[in-house]
């Protein structure tokens, strides 16, 4: 009966559709869309923590994250050429000197366009920042030149997941790598968040600003911690989108900056688990939406998302509803 | 002052610092493509030239902070010079305007074409993020759907340029409508990534549905604007402007009226906001600009309010695009980028949002500009957003602060930044 049943489907739908609904093909799409949530979730986390601070969209954090993607080529680059062959080494190096400069970004970013305009008129910042991704887009297409990077993959082999006659899923090394050090780096995150005074300091001033500088928080400073701490976890998914990828450009910061921001709306912005969360489930939308629908059209489909949330549910999966208080 | 002066210079030596780890790497180590991999290759003179710029500009900031003098004119005062020097210059620009054909040559035609294009963008963005306080990072997409919309009916049904010129403005103001439909009841900032992702959805559209805009091969063969049915044919026919006035065909010709059609387009763009300022609508737009909460309180229809400024910001969009498509005779998905966008924007927000002289002169200082610079094009781009970085930071008003109420009790009062300054907490 079953074997009537494909073959029924096969007439009717041809061969690649066949795989197109074979469980192991769905499978696949799955782990490849958690590995590229995970991506967008380390970039979702940065947009988050900053307006829940001080309610601006960091428009240039995008960039930060594509700056992140050219310093860690850059080190590889530069690791592999001093003839450290070890490959965890080597990462690891990476992920610590990439994570580092662009903090420094991040943090100048903050004290050149954010600080001074901080009780200007409603839009000053979101335009200040529009300026700084502008800014950042063009430094690195100069200093780095416009044309795309390309870089030989560094981790190979598959582990086969599950086959079904028609598909193997697989997840490869390289997934598995991404996922462990971006659980890995968000545990240390939400440690530092929940367990630490800095990240105490960082709750109160989300809750109340002005009240947290009342009762003696350097608010100014976490601010700037707030912003450090977002651009060095926006540079390990720069690293983790160079790996995955294996090809960078200096406009990639455009696009993922937006579906990051989409997926900080979605989980609940403010919140940060709803970031991680909202990530994922941009990552899943997206590879399913490649998969099986069109790929051409998968950007369209992460705006929509975004539209769609904001209209039908504007404080996110986590997030707590906003009154707007004169 | 021995105490201050080190202590300038212990600031820009962190300056400096940062700016060596900022740029070390970026600047100090490029990537190239080299025999099988990636290659590093080290520019350490970039670096020093790069640090050394920052430690000399910081060292140069605090020294005109530290002896500037004392009274320096407040804001207010500005603005109110702002205003009368407005009053001077904007008939002259617009004489100027006027005359440029009798004595410009080619290429400054087409640089002043580009101009009031960008004029016009500017103005009516103005509508939208000027005075109904609605940003709005999505306004290429009108601009596209004005251009293809012209396209598309020209070449589908062959209608000419003056017949669909209203129909691209319906068009686009209907995209503006169905756009602001849902979103109007987000907040500020929500609303700006909102028309974005729009922009941006329509790009991608026109890219990849192959079938009817012929995808990232774009159109061509548009057809050019025709003078009361005359068109500006070489070859001199009958129908033809050069037939009909008896004079020799000539490619300035067509130049010249193209021209006038945008300076024309613009000028009605500028007529009809100055006009609809005075209506209780374009008050009201003014009146949301400057506080949402208490609009609702006294009974403004928020919703219509603004989708009217949306509509009417998208319809000039849309000519624009028309306009765009015409001169152009070629257009493609390659025109609406978010760049676009965010170059129209900054004009408006240099030109100080809601002032329409501001604009006009920022799109000429920044297009003009941006020509004149050919040379340094890489940096073009570099320096725009250096500009909006710095405009909301020292004239966050911009250069002509044009926020005067249309409307007020008694003596018309100037907005100067520090009466509106509002921040969070």
């Amino acid at each position: 009966m079953a074997q009537t049943l494909q073959q029924i489907f096969f007439d009717l739908f041809g061969a690649d559709a066949m795989i197109a609904f074979s469980p192991a093909y769905a499978l696949q799409q799955l782990v490849n869309g958690l590995t590229l949530g995970m991506i967008y979730g380390l970039i979702a986390v940065g947009y988050t923590m900053v307006y829940g601070i001080i309610g601006m969209i960091n428009f240039a954090h995008g960039d930060i994250f594509m700056v992140g993607a050219f310093l860690s080529l850059i080190a590889l680059t530069g690791l592999s050429a001093l003839g450290i062959t070890s490959v965890p080494l080597a990462l690891a190096i990476t992920l610590l000197f990439a994570a580092g400069i662009a903090a420094l970004y991040g943090w100048t970013v903050e004290r050149i366009a954010y600080r001074p305009l901080r009780g200007s008129f409603r839009l000053a910042p979101l335009i200040s920042a529009i300026g700084m991704s502008i800014v950042l887009q063009n430094f690195v297409q100069v200093s780095q030149g416009a044309r795309v990077k390309p870089m030989a993959p560094m981790i190979d082999g598959n582990l086969p997941l599950f086959a079904d006659g028609l598909f193997t899923a697989q997840i490869s090394a390289m997934q598995v790598a991404i996922m462990l050090t971006t659980l890995l780096v968000l545990g240390v995150f939400t440690w530092l968040v929940t367990r630490t005074p800095l990240g105490r300091a960082m709750r109160a001033c989300e809750q109340d600003l002005k009240m947290a500088g009342l009762l003696g928080i350097d608010t100014d400073a976490t601010i700037s911690l707030t912003f450090v701490i977002g651009a060095a976890l926006a540079a390990v998914a720069g690293l983790m989108f160079l790996l995955y990828y294996g090809v960078i450009d200096f406009y990639i910061g455009f696009v993922a900056g937006v579906k990051a921001f989409t997926a900080a709306v979605l989980g609940g912005i403010g919140s940060l688990p709803g970031a991680v969360l909202g990530g994922l489930a941009i990552g899943l939308i997206e590879t399913f939406w490649s998969a099986y629908f069109t790929v051409e059209y998968k950007d369209v489909a992460a705006f929509s998302i975004l539209v769609v949330v904001l209209i039908f549910m504007p404080s996110g999966l986590l997030g707590h509803a906003d009154v707007e208080k004169v | 002052m021995p105490a201050r002066a080190g202590a300038a210079l212990r600031d820009a030596f962190l300056s400096a610092l940062v700016a060596l780890g900022l740029f070390g790497v970026l600047i100090g180590l490029k990537t190239e493509s080299g025999p099988g991999s990636l290659v590093l290759v080290a520019r350490p003179w970039a670096v020093v030239i790069a640090v050394g710029l920052v430690f000399a500009g910081r060292l140069a900031l605090l020294a005109w902070r530290g002896w500037r003098p004392a009274g320096t004119p407040s804001p207010r005062r500005l603005v109110a010079v702002g205003g009368r020097i407005g009053r001077v210059l904007a008939p002259l620009l617009l004489a100027f305007a006027l005359s440029l054909p009798f004595y410009a040559g080619r290429y400054w035609m087409d640089l002043g074409i580009l101009v009031l294009t960008y004029v016009m963008l500017g103005w009516g963005l103005n509508i939208v993020v000027g005075l109904a306080g609605l940003l709005d990072l999505g306004y290429v997409a009108f601009y596209a759907v004005g251009a293809y919309s012209y396209a598309l009916l020209a070449q589908t049904f062959g209608l000419g340029f003056w017949t669909c010129l209203p129909l691209a403005g319906l068009l686009a103001a209907c995209w503006g409508v169905m756009l602001g439909f849902p979103v109007l009841r987000l907040r500020g900032d929500y609303l700006a990534i909102v028309t974005l992702a729009f922009g941006e959805i329509i790009r991608i559209v026109l890219l990849n549905w192959v079938s009817l805009t012929n995808g990232p091969n774009g159109i061509s063969g548009i057809p050019r604007p025709t003078l009361f049915g005359l068109t500006f044919s070489m070859g001199g026919g009958p129908g033809t402007v050069s037939h009909f006035f008896g004079v020799e065909p000539d490619i300035s010709q067509r130049v010249i009226f193209l021209y006038y059609v945008i300076l024309g387009l613009a000028l009605l763009t500028n007529w009809v906001s100055l006009r609809l300022r005075r209506l209780p609508l374009g008050r009201a737009w003014e009146a949301l600009r400057e506080d949402e909460i208490a609009c609702r309180a006294l009974g403004i229809n928020v919703t219509t309010t603004k989708l009217t400024a949306f509509a009417i910001g998208a319809c000039f969009g849309g000519f624009a695009g028309a306009f765009f498509a015409t001169r152009q005779a070629f257009i493609s998905p390659e025109s609406f980028t978010f760049m676009e966008s965010a170059m129209v924007l900054a004009i408006v927000v240099l030109g100080g949002l809601g002032s329409q002289l501001g604009v006009a002169l920022a799109a000429l200082i920044m297009i003009g500009g941006s020509e004149l610079f050919r040379d340094f094009a890489e940096y073009r781009m570099l320096v725009f957003g250096g500009a909006l970085v710095a405009m909301m930071i020292l004239r966050p008003r911009g250069l002509v602060s044009g926020r005067t109420p249309s409307v007020s009790l008694g003596t018309a009062k100037q907005i100067s930044p520090d009466l509106i300054a509002q921040g969070r907490g």
